[in-house]
């Protein structure tokens, strides 16, 4: 399992969180995907096997969240 | 579809709803109706547009819902309720926009505050540079309004510092050779050169700023709470709007469902209050870590303090020497050599009295032992020297005879501590040393009791008649003197265990273990410092008590204000819910309620930004005054 963290711009609607984590939860081999509305920042904890970070970050870009930087670890 | 752009579809909707009232009123009803629909497409756009991307990516959206019950008002001919739907959905998240942008404002001018460039001397030249390029060693020049931007001493100069994107303190600090100088501060006015020790991610400002952001990540419980409901009502709605439709027929009620299934109020009702929070804070020099630290420091009704550094300046000098058959330079040129290695204020206190004489600390001292808590043993020039408390010399068997004893209990009792001194296992004199008490402190630990605190105590390693004395002076509850930093942490634990929630607040340096022990942990003293930023759950960086009730009482305001969005979001849904069951609530209607309720929550947590202490204290102040009267 491997930790991706997304920097996003700052949220300013409430219904981007779900949203996001609801398309990142539908992904496979993603198992817990968090939205912290304050910093911005989407986490993810995902098997690298099953879906690539690539993958991940075009789900939350194509959402309408441009990304300004990303994390692996 | 760019912010600029949503915003200027939401300015023509509201004109062509404005013109479309006009026809109504004026009774030309094909106009109005027009206008309608042509503001429900032109607003529905944008909606359709994000429903359409989620779509793309299999997530469930709130401009989905919306777009599925605007389609269905237009075709049901309700175009009043699918314009005002689409203007109030557009126009709401603008001003949520704008508004949460004020909520964090507090942290956005923090980090504003970072230095982008430095001027360096490098090879006799004088270079501007980016900051990421200032390396450790390089020679920093800061003039009259520049920004610092590195750690370290002053070398050349001196100035009047603005240090307030460290400390939260507006008075400019004055600042001459080898006083240390933060990345962040501004020179008031002034010239200095700095030797650059800290740089980059390295500086306690870039650490401050990255505290504050892993701050804003950790959840509180209510945050938690929240989490999980959101998660139960918006798939639980959506059920319920199916099972409406089947039941009743009713299109309308059933799309009405569909918009009020987003639980915006619900998801942002704590971490907006939080990110005030904590934002407020960070403006004035108080670090707390997070929500679940806000949620727990409000609960305290115990604080724990220790005396030297946190209750007292931590700013001891050596008012005393009494010294037998030697001389009382003498005895201090030995005790400070034997103390040069230790790492104790106190030893450094005496270490520095020594070098304000003028004595030269030549010898290095041999066998070094250090009893934590009690002193030191060393070899000088081949005499062994003891220096410590009554614990130590009890326990090296060395004799304190009665006269020595009386005169080291009259110094205590007139504030001092009395560090025994004995060579070759005699007692050679007695050195002593006092601290003031902090000027802020009798104020600030009044207002924690305002604020709700039930018992404040003193736990000290320093000996029973200086603790009395400050105890008695500060109007403390209890007093536990001569402690081990091991004898600290069963206190604590003892207290914690008889049902008290406790805080600590220590220097962040001997005190780490009853720190970590105790429910809060805060740090003072050398704000700043690596150790207190780690072990501590809250930082207090400008070195003042006041902060500590500032803390306190923030912490206080901020569930207070986080429970009061949490009960109206809460209360907020089960009004629509039974509103729409009842068929009193509509599209549009359901729509401004839902808007509605998050821009409230977003103004409520605002009023944190500007929250100050005094001002609650002083008003609970009038409101006793009044009562006593």
């Amino acid at each position: 399992m491997k930790k991706l963290v997304l920097n996003l711009e700052p949220l300013t609607c409430p219904s981007c969180i779900k949203k996001i984590e609801g398309a990142l939860k539908r992904l496979d081999g993603i198992s817990e995907a968090k939205v912290l509305f304050n910093s911005g920042k989407v986490r993810a904890e995902f098997d690298e096997n099953k879906v690539s970070v690539e993958e991940i970050a075009n789900t939350v870009s194509g959402l309408g969240y441009p990304i300004v930087s990303q994390k692996v670890s | 579809m760019n912010a600029k752009r949503t915003s200027q579809i939401t300015a023509i909707t509201g004109l062509l709803l404005a013109v479309a009232i006009g026809f109504h009123l004026y009774g030309f009803h094909e106009g109005r109706q027009t206008m309608l629909i042509a503001a429900t497409i032109l607003a529905g756009i944008p909606i359709a547009s994000k429903a359409f991307k989620a779509l793309k990516m299999k997530a469930f959206s709130i401009e989905l819902l919306v777009t599925i019950a605007v389609v269905g008002a237009l075709f049901i001919g309700e175009y009043v309720e699918s314009a005002a739907v689409t203007f109030l959905f557009l126009f709401g998240a603008y001003l949520e926009a704008r508004t949460l942008e004020k909520t964090r404002s507090s942290l956005r001018k923090l980090i504003d505050m970072a230095p982008l460039e430095a001027t360096v001397i490098r090879d006799g030249e004088t270079q501007t540079i980016s900051v990421d390029d200032v390396i450790e060693g390089d020679r920093v020049v800061i003039r009259s309004g520049e920004k610092v931007a590195i750690d370290g001493r002053i070398v050349t100069g001196k100035a009047s510092l603005n240090e307030a994107a460290i400390t939260g303190e507006s008075v400019p600090a004055s600042k001459m050779i080898d006083d240390r100088v933060f990345s962040g501060t501004i020179v008031d006015h002034g010239f200095i050169e700095v030797i650059a020790e800290r740089v980059g991610d390295d500086t306690t400002f870039a650490r401050i700023i990255e505290l504050v952001e892993d701050a804003q990540e950790s959840q509180s419980k209510t945050e938690k709470f929240l989490d999980r409901f959101a998660n139960i009502y918006t798939p639980s709605i959506v059920v319920l709007s199916v099972l409406v439709y089947i039941f009743t027929r009713n299109i309308e009620m059933t799309l009405t469902f569909l918009v009020i299934a987003c639980p915006g109020a619900l998801v942002i009702s704590a971490p907006v209050s939080i990110v005030a929070g904590i934002g407020n804070g960070a403006r004035n020099g108080v670090l707390i870590k997070g929500g679940d630290i806000m949620e727990k420091l409000a609960k305290i009704d115990t604080v724990v303090f220790d005396k030297t550094g946190t209750l007292t300046r931590g700013k001891p000098e050596v008012t005393d020497i009494h010294s037998i058959e030697i001389e009382r330079t003498d005895l201090l040129r030995l005790v400070a050599e034997a103390e040069t290695i230790s790492e104790h204020h106190l030893g450094q206190t005496i270490v520095k009295e020594a070098k304000k004489q003028g004595l030269q600390l030549l010898s290095e001292p041999q066998n070094v032992e250090v009893i934590k808590g009690n002193g030191i043993q060393a070899t000088i020039d081949g005499k062994v020297l003891t220096v410590g408390n009554r614990k130590l010399m009890d326990a090296k068997d060395i004799l304190i005879d009665s006269e020595m004893e009386a005169y080291a209990t009259a110094r205590e009792k007139e504030g001092n501590t009395a560090i025994f001194a004995s060579i070759n296992g005699k007692i050679s004199g007695i050195l002593s040393i006092a601290d003031q008490i902090r000027p802020e402190a009798k104020k600030a630990l009044r207002e924690l009791r305002a604020s709700g605190v039930r018992q404040i105590i003193m736990l000290t390693g320093d000996n029973r008649h200086t603790a009395e004395l400050v105890g008695a002076q500060l109007g403390l509850d209890q007093v536990y003197a001569e402690l081990l930093p091991e004898e600290k942490v069963a206190m604590i634990k003892q207290l914690k265990a008889a049902g008290h929630r406790v805080a600590m607040a220590g220097d962040g340096i001997n005190d780490a273990p009853a720190i970590a022990t105790a429910d809060i942990g805060l740090a003072m003293g050398e704000g700043g410092t690596d150790i207190s930023m780690e072990t501590a759950d809250i930082v207090l960086m400008a070195d003042r008590l006041d902060q500590f009730s500032h803390a306190y009482s923030l912490a206080k305001a901020t569930v207070r204000n986080m429970k009061q969005n949490t009960f109206f979001a809460v209360g907020t849904v089960a009004l629509l819910l039974t509103g729409v069951l009842l068929g009193k609530v509509f599209l549009a209607s359901g729509m401004l309620i839902h808007e509605l309720s998050v821009l409230l929550v977003i103004l409520n947590a605002i009023r944190l930004i500007r929250y100050t202490k005094r001002k609650s204290f002083n008003q609970r102040k009038i409101k006793f005054d009044l009562q006593a009267q």
